[in-house]
């Protein structure tokens, strides 16, 4: 038998190499450098490794190709813009993990025990946490890249695994930040046999492993349709549990109050990009022929999840679990741009996901700022009178709810209108509805905060609010330049994401 | 043998897994049960691939084997730290964070 070299272009998979180099020198510093040059070689790194990606990304704009690794990966518009935004917010959430306040010193010391302390008091912080980011960065890049349902598989597991480590590197509060690991671990695992049960499936109906082998066989027909139900529904389900879509929702909360701020920051936007990247494309490309089984499905969770998330953030009296739901809430806007099916639809699903990616690392930055002597406060009653005490970092939170909530000349608004009328436009009035009504809903807790913030008299109870460090800054102004340029001058955007946002098949 | 016998199985042992998962209490027992997931999956890729005439999923089933052994390392890593801070891997004793 004659074995042939895969003939792979390694222009178009530089982004995820690099990546992935950068992760292995992480790798050596962490176990070779001395102890006091460790933090800022590993930032160096890390940040030197994704812009070095974000401008292999830009290089390669304009190249479409199916056979960028023998069929595995695709290159196209859609995918060089998705690549781009989870680089872009993965710089800005960089600069939020470089804080090492918010790390345990050694991860696999127990919880305040005496080598905990002196690790801590020596100054041996162990950095592992950038390696671990670009890892699962390098797996973000692949996934909504990925042509076929072994890369598919193996980039959500390489996106996961890093995650489900860093959710449990909190310094304070660590017991909590470990259970928030064992939860995320233990579903998400749970999830992708699901995943793989489903991949099987699809193979099983087509015959191949390819999403354009896939797609061959929903247009001809003759398959077992049992098949291909039981395959898009519980691939669905893996994908749906990474984005976050109720009833698949249950570790998001858990997850964003226990693990380390930043690193909630990173997972929140970057994850759903990248998730929101694979599902559009599969759906786009394999799936659009077999829109009867899975439009149904897909408009109950979509409503569910934007009601639900919406519903039971007004409860919510932790930032951070507010911040969740409202994640929630969002997963179902963005479902209505799967559902649309048009091209409206995958613009205006790209635009909300790189603006409603910046404003949550954005305000998540926020919540790093407000602390007492025993770490961040997110009790929300304890954020009383933030505006009196400090009134700028009140402002650009509040600018971060209102552009989640989709008031006018923030980005939000702008990614609101577009995905309703994308899917208004393709005929699924009843989500379109039900997301109208579930903003309404969701913008009476956004501005409750608000006026919490700024209407109520401060609480003396030594909450305060920290001088952001340079990098801190960095990420805040950029997130709430970002948020309002896109707001009030979305033009170039919408026309540049209109230009490349087409799938190749 | 019909090799659609080999379909049921995997779908038996998927659906014992995903039974075992939602019941049983103990972290590690947990985890074992969504091995027998994935294990699951890869004997229908497996069936598959026989049915189909096609090699790929053949070649499906070596990278889930791969990835579930990074799965291994990374899931008893998470059980092993909660163990050693809690000493108790039982699932329903982790419950700081509020539902």
């Amino acid at each position: 038998m004659e074995f042939s070299a895969p003939v792979l272009n390694y222009t178009l998979l530089s982004p995820m190499l690099i990546l992935l180099g950068g992760a292995l020198i992480g790798v050596l510093v962490e176990a070779f450098m001395s102890k006091a040059l460790r933090p800022i070689t590993q930032l160096s790194v890390t940040l030197g490794t994704l812009v070095l990606a974000l401008v292999q990304v830009w290089k390669v704009r304009n190249e479409q190709s199916v056979s960028a690794a023998m069929g595995s990966v695709v290159i196209d518009g859609p995918a060089v813009l998705l690549q781009a935004s989870i680089i872009i917010i993965s710089i800005i959430s960089v600069l939020l993990i470089a804080d090492t306040e918010h790390f345990t010193a050694l991860a696999a010391s127990l919880p305040g025990s005496d080598e905990e302390r002196h690790a801590l008091q020596t100054g041996n912080q162990v950095t592992e946490v950038y390696p671990l980011t670009l890892f699962a960065v390098a797996g973000m890049l692949l996934f909504p890249v990925s042509s076929d349902l072994i890369t598919l598989f193996v980039a959500l597991e390489m996106l996961s695994l890093p995650l489900y480590l860093m959710a449990g590197l909190s310094r304070r509060r660590r017991l909590a930040s470990q259970e928030s690991a064992l939860k995320y671990f233990l579903l998400g695992a749970f999830s992708s046999a699901f995943f793989l049960f489903g991949a099987a499936f699809l193979y099983g109906y087509s015959a191949s492993i390819t999403f354009s082998g896939i797609r061959d066989a929903v247009v001809g027909g003759g398959g077992n349709d049992v098949f291909l139900l039981i395959g898009i529904a519980f691939l669905s389900v893996g994908l749906l549990f990474k984005v976050g879509a109720v009833p698949f929702h249950a570790w998001s909360p858990d997850v964003y109050q226990g693990a380390p701020t930043p690193v909630t920051a990173f997972m929140a936007a970057a994850t759903k990009v990248a998730a929101f990247g694979a599902m559009l494309r599969i759906y786009y490309t394999s799936f659009a022929n077999a829109q009867w089984s899975w439009t149904p499905m897909l408009t109950i969770i979509a409503i569910i999840t934007m009601v639900f998330g919406s519903l039971v953030a007004i409860a919510q009296r932790d930032v951070k679990r507010m911040l969740a739901y409202s994640s929630i809430a969002h997963a179902g806007f963005l479902l209505t741009g799967v559902i649309a099916l048009n091209k409206a639809g995958l613009e205006a699903s790209l635009f909300y996901l790189f603006a409603y990616g910046i404003t949550t690392v954005g305000a998540f930055a926020i919540v790093t700022l407000v602390r007492d002597s025993a770490g961040e406060v997110t009790d929300l009653n304890r954020w009383k009178g933030l505006g009196k005490r400090s009134p700028w970092v009140a402002t650009a939170f509040a600018g971060f709810l209102l552009s989640f909530a989709g008031i006018p000349l923030t980005s939000g608004f702008i990614g609101k209108f577009s995905i309703f009328s994308a899917a208004y436009e393709s005929g699924a009035r009843s989500v379109v509805i039900a997301g109208v009504l579930s903003s309404a809903i969701a913008a009476f807790f956004y501005i409750r905060v608000i006026v919490l913030m700024f209407f109520t008299d401060p609480v003396e109870d030594g909450t305060s609010v920290e001088i952001p460090s340079s990098l801190t800054s960095i990420t805040v102004i950029f997130s709430l330049i970002v948020t309002i340029a896109l707001g009030v001058f979305p033009a170039p955007i919408l026309n540049f994401i209109s230009n490349l946002a087409t799938f190749i098949r | 043998m019909d090799a659609a016998n080999y379909l049921y199985l995997s779908v038996l042992l998927f659906t014992i897994g995903a039974v075992g998962v939602v019941v049983r209490r103990n972290a590690i027992v947990v985890f074992m049960c969504v091995e027998l997931m994935l294990n699951a999956a890869n004997l229908a890729f497996v069936t598959f691939s026989r049915i189909n005439g096609d090699l790929n999923g053949q070649v499906v089933a070596f990278f889930t084997m791969v990835v579930a052994a990074c799965e291994v390392v990374v899931g008893l890593a998470i059980i092993v730290t909660i163990y050693r801070s809690r000493r108790s891997a039982s699932v329903d004793d982790a419950s700081l964070l509020k539902r």
